[in-house]
C-alpha cells in the first residue's frame, strides 16, 4: 500500500517517530512553560536535567536493580530535588537583576552537569533494557505499535493533561497563576510565594527528568543526549510562545508530528524544519502561536 | 584610554619577540576581537546573542573556500567571509530583533543550530572534516603570510584596526544612542529615536565584525570547521565577555586572552575543561557580574574617591 508514492510502513513509521519526539518536545516545553511563568528564567539547564533523569534511571536499574517503575517516580524526584537546590542556593539571588543573568547561570551549570557526566561515563551510550512488560507490539493491522512507544505517547499525554488541568482548574494553581501575574500582591494575602517558586523550579526540572526516564529505553542513556534536543525545544517555545500550558503541549506534539513527516518527504530537512518553521511564524506573529504580545 | 590603548598596542607588538607563542597569541588575537564584536551587542546594545558562532564560523567557511577553491588573495578571501557575515547578519538580524531578551537569545541559538546543520550537510564545507589546508597566499601579492611572525603581525593590525573601530562606534552619536535605548528603551523611543533600526544597526555591525574574526581565523589555522558554527562557541564568546566584563571597552580582549590562556593550560584535562568553563560562568554570574576589568575600574574609582 502506499500514500503519495511512500509506502505506509515507512509513513506510520515516521509519524510514530514523530509523536514520540513530540511527546519530549511536549513535557519539556512544559517544564520550560510552568518555569518561566513564575520564575521569568528561561531554565537552560533543562537539557542536562533530563540527561541526569534518564541516568538516574540508568544507575538506579545497574546498581541496585530497581527497575522501571520505581525508577519513574525516584529519578525525578532526585533530580527535582537537586533542583530546588539550585533555586534556593543560586537562582533566588538573581531575581532582581536582569532576567539574562538567570539564562547566563542555567548555561553554566549545564555545562558542568554535561561535563562531568562525559567525564565519567564518555560520549557514548549506555542502552537501558526496555522492561519485560514492554517487549512486543500491537499488531494495528497496518503497522505494528512497539508496546513501549505506545505507553509514552500514552504517558506523556496523560502527565501534560494534569499539569494543564492542575494549573488551570485548581485552588493550587490559581494561586500560581497568581503569584505569576503579580507575585507582591499574592505574597501579601500570606501566601509563601519564595516556597512556592522553590517548588515550582523543581516540579518544572523534576518534569524534565521524567521525560529522561521515559527516553532511557528509547534512546541510549549518554551525557550529551540532552544538548542538541534543547535547542530543539527553545525553538519549539519561541514558535508556541510562553503564554499558554495548552500551547506548550500543542505546539511540542504537533512539531515532533511535522518533524516526522519531513523524514518521509524531505530527509534532507528534517533536522533543521523546526528552525525554518520558527522564522515563519516569527515573521507572521513573532509572539509566538499561542503567545500574547506584551 | 589612550594610555591603556598604547600599553595595549606595545605589549601586542613586543610580545612575539619576547618569548610568547606567536600561534597562541593570534589565537586570542582572534578571539578577542570576536569577544569585542560580541560585546558592541550586549554591551553597548544590550542584546544577547546566544548565536554568534553563526557569523564566526561562516565566515571563516566562505573565506576558506575563497581562499583555496577559488584561488582568491588572503585580503579578498578575508573581505568575502567578512561580508558574507554581514548578509547573514541583516537577515538573522531583521528576524531576531522581532523579540526581545530572553526571546532574542532563544532565537539567535534557534537559527545558529539550523546554520550549523546546514554546514554539516551541504557539500561544500566537507563536513566533520572541514576545510583543511587552506593556503596563506601573499597578502596584496607581495606579504607572504607564510612566514609565522608575519602573519602575526597582519593580524594584530586587522585587530587594532577593527578595535579602533569599535571604539568610534562605540563613541559616536549612534554609540550614545544605543546606550540610551540599553538603559531605558521607552525613553529613548519617545525622544523620537527609531530602537528597532539602531538595534539592528548594531546586530548587523557586531555580525560583519565577528565574520572578520572568523575570516582571519580561517587564514591563520588555515581551516574552518563545524567547531567555529557550534552553540558551545557561542557559548564561550558570552563567557569571555563575561568574564572580562560586559559594557566595557577592554573586558573582551582580557577575557578572551584569559580563557584562551586557560583552555591552552588545561589541554590535558579532557572534559575537565568543560566543567570549568561551567565554573567560571556560574561564578562569574553569582558573585563578578561587573568581570575583570568592571571590578578593577570600580575598585579604581573608589580608591580615587
Amino acid at each position: 500500500m502506499e500514500i503519495f508514492g511512500i509506502p505506509t510502513q515507512a509513513l506510520f513509521g515516521q509519524l510514530l517517530v514523530g509523536l514520540i519526539n513530540g511527546s519530549f518536545y511536549a513535557l519539556l516545553s512544559l517544564g520550560l512553560a510552568v518555569i518561566f511563568g513564575l520564575l521569568n528564567v528561561i531554565n537552560f539547564t533543562h537539557g542536562a536535567q533530563y540527561m541526569m533523569g534518564a541516568f538516574c534511571a540508568w544507575f538506579l536499574l545497574e546498581k541496585w536493580g530497581v527497575g522501571y517503575w520505581w525508577s519513574l517516580l525516584l529519578a525525578p524526584l532526585a533530580v527535582g530535588l537537586t533542583g530546588v537546590v539550585i533555586e534556593r542556593t543560586m537562582l533566588s539571588r538573581l531575581y532582581k537583576l536582569d532576567h539574562l543573568y538567570g539564562l547566563l547561570l542555567t548555561f553554566g551549570l549545564a555545562l558542568i552537569f554535561q561535563g562531568v557526566f562525559t567525564n565519567y561515563y564518555g560520549s557514548s551510550g549506555q542502552p537501558y533494557r526496555l522492561p519485560e512488560e514492554f517487549a512486543g507490539a500491537f499488531n494495528l493491522g497496518f503497522m505494528f505499535l512497539p508496546k513501549y512507544r505506545a505507553w509514552v505517547i500514552v504517558a506523556s499525554l496523560l502527565v501534560c493533561v494534569s499539569t494543564w488541568f492542575v494549573i488551570e482548574r485548581t485552588k493550587l494553581g490559581s494561586y500560581l497563576r497568581a503569584a505569576t501575574e503579580n507575585p507582591a500582591l499574592v505574597q501579601a494575602f500570606g501566601i509563601n510565594v519564595p516556597r512556592m517558586i522553590t517548588l515550582t523550579y523543581g516540579f518544572g526540572v523534576a518534569l524534565a527528568a521524567l521525560a529522561g526516564v521515559m527516553a532511557a529505553p528509547i534512546y541510549q542513556v549518554n551525557p550529551q543526549m540532552g544538548a542538541n534536543l534543547i535547542i530543539v525545544v527553545f525553538a519549539v517555545v519561541v514558535i508556541g510562545g510562553m503564554g499558554s500550558i495548552l500551547g506548550a503541549i500543542l505546539t511540542g506534539f504537533g512539531l515532533g508530528i511535522i518533524e516526522g513527516l519531513t523524514k518521509v518527504f524531505y530527509p534532507e530537512a528534517s533536522n533543521t524544519v523546526i528552525f525554518v518553521i520558527m522564522v515563519i511564524v516569527l515573521l507572521i506573529k513573532p509572539a509566538g502561536l499561542f503567545g500574547k504580545e506584551k | 584610554m589612550l594610555l591603556a590603548t598604547t600599553v595595549m598596542t606595545v605589549a601586542l607588538v613586543l610580545a612575539p619577540v619576547l618569548g610568547v607563542y606567536p600561534v597562541f597569541l593570534m589565537k586570542a588575537l582572534c578571539f578577542a576581537l570576536f569577544a569585542c564584536a560580541f560585546n558592541l551587542l550586549i554591551g553597548f546594545g544590550g542584546l544577547l546573542s546566544f548565536g554568534h558562532a553563526m557569523f564566526l564560523g561562516s565566515a571563516g567557511y566562505v573565506c576558506a573556500h575563497a581562499a583555496k577553491e577559488w584561488g582568491w588573495p588572503p585580503e579578498f578571501a578575508i573581505l568575502a567571509g567578512t561580508l558574507a557575515a554581514a548578509a547573514m547578519g541583516v537577515v538573522v538580524g531583521l528576524l531576531a530583533i522581532r523579540r526581545q531578551g530572553i526571546y532574542f537569545a532563544m532565537i539567535t541559538l534557534a537559527l545558529a543550530q539550523m546554520v550549523f546543520f546546514f554546514c554539516l550537510q551541504t557539500p561544500f564545507t566537507h563536513g566533520e572534516d572541514g576545510i583543511q589546508a587552506v593556503p596563506r597566499g601573499k597578502l596584496f601579492g607581495f606579504i607572504d603570510l607564510s612566514n609565522t611572525l608575519v602573519m602575526y603581525y597582519v593580524v594584530l593590525a586587522i585587530f587594532l584596526a577593527a578595535f579602533l573601530l569599535i571604539y568610534r562606534i562605540i563613541n559616536s552619536p549612534f554609540g550614545q544612542v544605543l546606550k540610551a535605548i540599553r538603559e531605558n528603551e521607552p525613553r529613548a523611543i519617545s525622544l523620537g529615536y527609531d530602537a528597532e533600526r539602531y538595534k539592528f544597526l548594531a546586530f548587523v555591525l557586531s555580525a560583519t565584525l565577528a565574520g572578520l574574526a572568523g575570516a582571519t581565523k580561517a587564514i591563520v589555522f588555515q581551516l574552518a570547521s563545524l567547531t567555529d558554527v557550534h552553540w558551545t562557541m557561542s557559548g564561550e564568546v558570552v563567557l569571555m565577555t563575561l568574564l572580562g566584563g560586559m559594557g566595557t571597552i577592554f573586558g573582551p580582549i582580557v577575557g578572551a586572552f584569559t580563557i584562551i590562556g586557560l583552555e591552552n593550560y588545561l589541554a590535558g584535562f579532557g572534559q575537565w575543561v568543560t566543567v570549568i568553563t561551567g565554573v567560571i560562568f556560574v561564578i562569574c554570574v553569582l558573585a563578578f557580574r561587573r568581570g575583570i576589568v568592571g571590578e578593577l575600574s570600580a575598585w579604581w574609582a573608589r580608591r580615587h574617591d
